[in-house]
């Protein structure tokens, strides 16, 4: 499995051609106490920049865009059910959605693990 | 953009801090520089995220707003509020000047005490909303942050050559506020008389860490608590003798404002405007009985007309159901009809539900009445309600 990252703070784990997706730790520190969440339905198609989420965070709403193009085949219904999750392990059990993807060469421009780290760092 | 933590979070903050400052100058508006308090290194010390807010560099959070929330309804909470304006008004023939501007009977207000009022324009709207106190020989008035300077112009231009206008800007302003305050304060307080001769929107002077200090018991979280008014030059002293009870944890300015949403304050630039007036914000006990009796401040035929009249539209409170927060700016619907506009509304982290407040159409403001809020293209079921959210616990008698 390989993860990917993104300058917006998503996280994109590739396992065979289905895409889990998330926030980051960072992203959940910056957005402080998760409150609601909405997640795409299934079966709804995204193009890489559609509105793909919702996160509400006490304070502010931020939207989420799908980081890659394909189709949402799963969400986290636990995550819509326990939105703290989003804070509490937001690269683990607070995952987002599952998508198929229509053009892997999308993943070509993102970052692995080192390199996000050290984007945040200029950050 | 995906999660654009960095432009989008940032946006999202805007929209609920200071319209006026921090307008990008987009309606041609000059950017002006924004400025430190007297604590913005012991903020930073502590770990806080500053944002701009009201022209200065502000806490907005040091452990989360949600923890911050909770401590201070539970323990007690350090706010810096610094970036309010703090005046002082005195001269001949103080008392009548001031109230041909202000809608306040400052026949009754005596020394040591406290009121809530309004600056009102010639239409009776909203300029600012202000805590007035009869000092010795002088009126203090604490004015919002964001405001003060056009307040201040509003004042010098209104008020006669014989009455001075004293902008404190060597002074701090600290807020401790929650059901312990009283008790992490009491330690380190000493004066002619004790603290719990203060009760609510009464003030007086004390020593506090050797330095001469006003006190109110005042706030604005529904909690007991305290607003201190310090010399600047102290404030990192005071700071940390009150952070250093165990009680006492500093809270930001997010916390700040779900603690007055959840106690059913008005937050001037959001739910005070000059579009609104004090009879539609319902905020009428801010225009003292005789003053509505014979008029003579600014606005006073538009306000004494529509207080014979009613309202056209009025500010409540909303419950929410479900857990999506309805925000300020969402348009509020009967059926199909536009009936009003959120102008506060989050997650309310004592109630454990989303909550709100807004203007809606008279016909539409009673408690209990059904309506619904959209957000991003979905109607969510919203009910006018009684605020406060959570009851005020203000200490009104002395013990």
């Amino acid at each position: 499995m390989t993860i990917y990252f993104t300058q917006d703070h998503e996280w994109i784990a590739l396992n065979g051609d289905v895409a889990t997706v998330g926030i980051t730790d960072y992203a959940q520190g910056q957005l402080g106490d998760v409150v609601f969440i909405e997640l795409p339905a299934v079966g709804k198609d995204l193009t890489k920049g559609d509105d793909a989420a919702v996160v509400e965070s006490v304070k502010a709403a931020s939207d989420v865009y799908a980081p890659v193009s394909g189709m949402v085949v799963e969400f986290n219904a636990d995550l819509e059910a326990d939105p703290a999750l989003a804070n509490s392990d937001p690269e683990g059990e607070g995952w987002f959605f599952r998508m198929t993807l229509s053009n892997q060469g999308e993943l070509d421009g993102l970052m692995d693990a080192a390199g996000y780290r050290a984007y945040c760092d200029t950050l | 953009m995906p999660l654009n933590l960095g432009v989008g979070f940032g946006r999202a903050w805007r929209k609920w801090m200071s319209d006026e400052f921090l307008d990008d100058g987009a309606d041609g508006a000059e950017m002006l520089p924004v400025l430190t308090l007297p604590l913005d290194a012991w903020h930073r010390a502590k770990g806080a995220r500053m944002v701009e807010f009201a022209g200065y560099h502000m806490p907005i959070q040091y452990e989360g707003i949600m923890a911050e929330h909770l401590w201070t309804r539970e323990n007690a909470g350090l706010f810096d509020v610094s970036h309010m304006g703090q005046l002082t008004l005195a001269g001949d023939g103080l008392d009548a000047a001031v109230e041909s501007l202000l809608p306040i009977d400052l026949s009754t207000l005596k020394l040591g005490m406290q009121r809530y009022s309004l600056l009102l324009d010639e239409n009776g709207g909203v300029l600012d909303d202000l805590m007035v106190s009869r000092w010795p020989d002088a009126i203090y008035i604490v004015a919002n942050g964001a405001t003060k300077w056009d307040d201040i112009a509003f004042l010098r231009e209104h008020l006669p050559d014989a009455v001075t206008l004293n902008h404190m800007e060597d002074r701090a302003l600290l807020a401790l506020q929650g059901p312990k305050a009283f008790a992490a304060l009491e330690r380190h307080v000493s004066g002619e008389h004790p603290l719990s001769a203060l009760v609510f929107m009464r003030f007086g002077q004390f020593q506090l860490a050797g330095e001469d200090v006003t006190i109110a018991r005042a706030g604005y979280t529904g909690e007991d608590g305290f607003e201190i008014s310090l010399p600047a030059s102290a404030a990192e002293k005071i700071a940390d003798l009150l952070c250093g009870e165990g009680e006492v944890r500093p809270i930001g300015l997010g916390a700040r404002d779900s603690l007055r949403l959840e106690a059913g304050l008005p937050l001037y630039g959001h739910d005070l405007s000059p579009d609104d007036t004090p009879v539609s914000a319902g905020l009428l006990f801010g225009i003292n009985k005789r003053r509505r009796e014979v008029g003579g401040f600014f606005g006073a035929d538009k306000i004494l007309g529509q207080i014979a009249s009613g309202p056209a539209r009025k500010l409540v409170g909303f419950s929410v159901e479900g857990r999506l927060p309805v925000r300020e700016g969402a348009e509020i619907f009967a059926g199909d009809t536009l009936v009003g506009q959120i102008t506060s509304g989050g997650f309310a982290p004592s109630v454990g539900a989303p909550i709100a407040m807004g203007y809606v159409g008279a016909a539409h403001a009673d408690i209990g009445t059904n309506l619904e809020a959209e957000v991003r293209g979905k109607r969510i079921p919203i009910c006018v309600a009684s605020m406060p959210f959570v009851a005020h616990k203000y200490v009104r008698k002395g013990g």
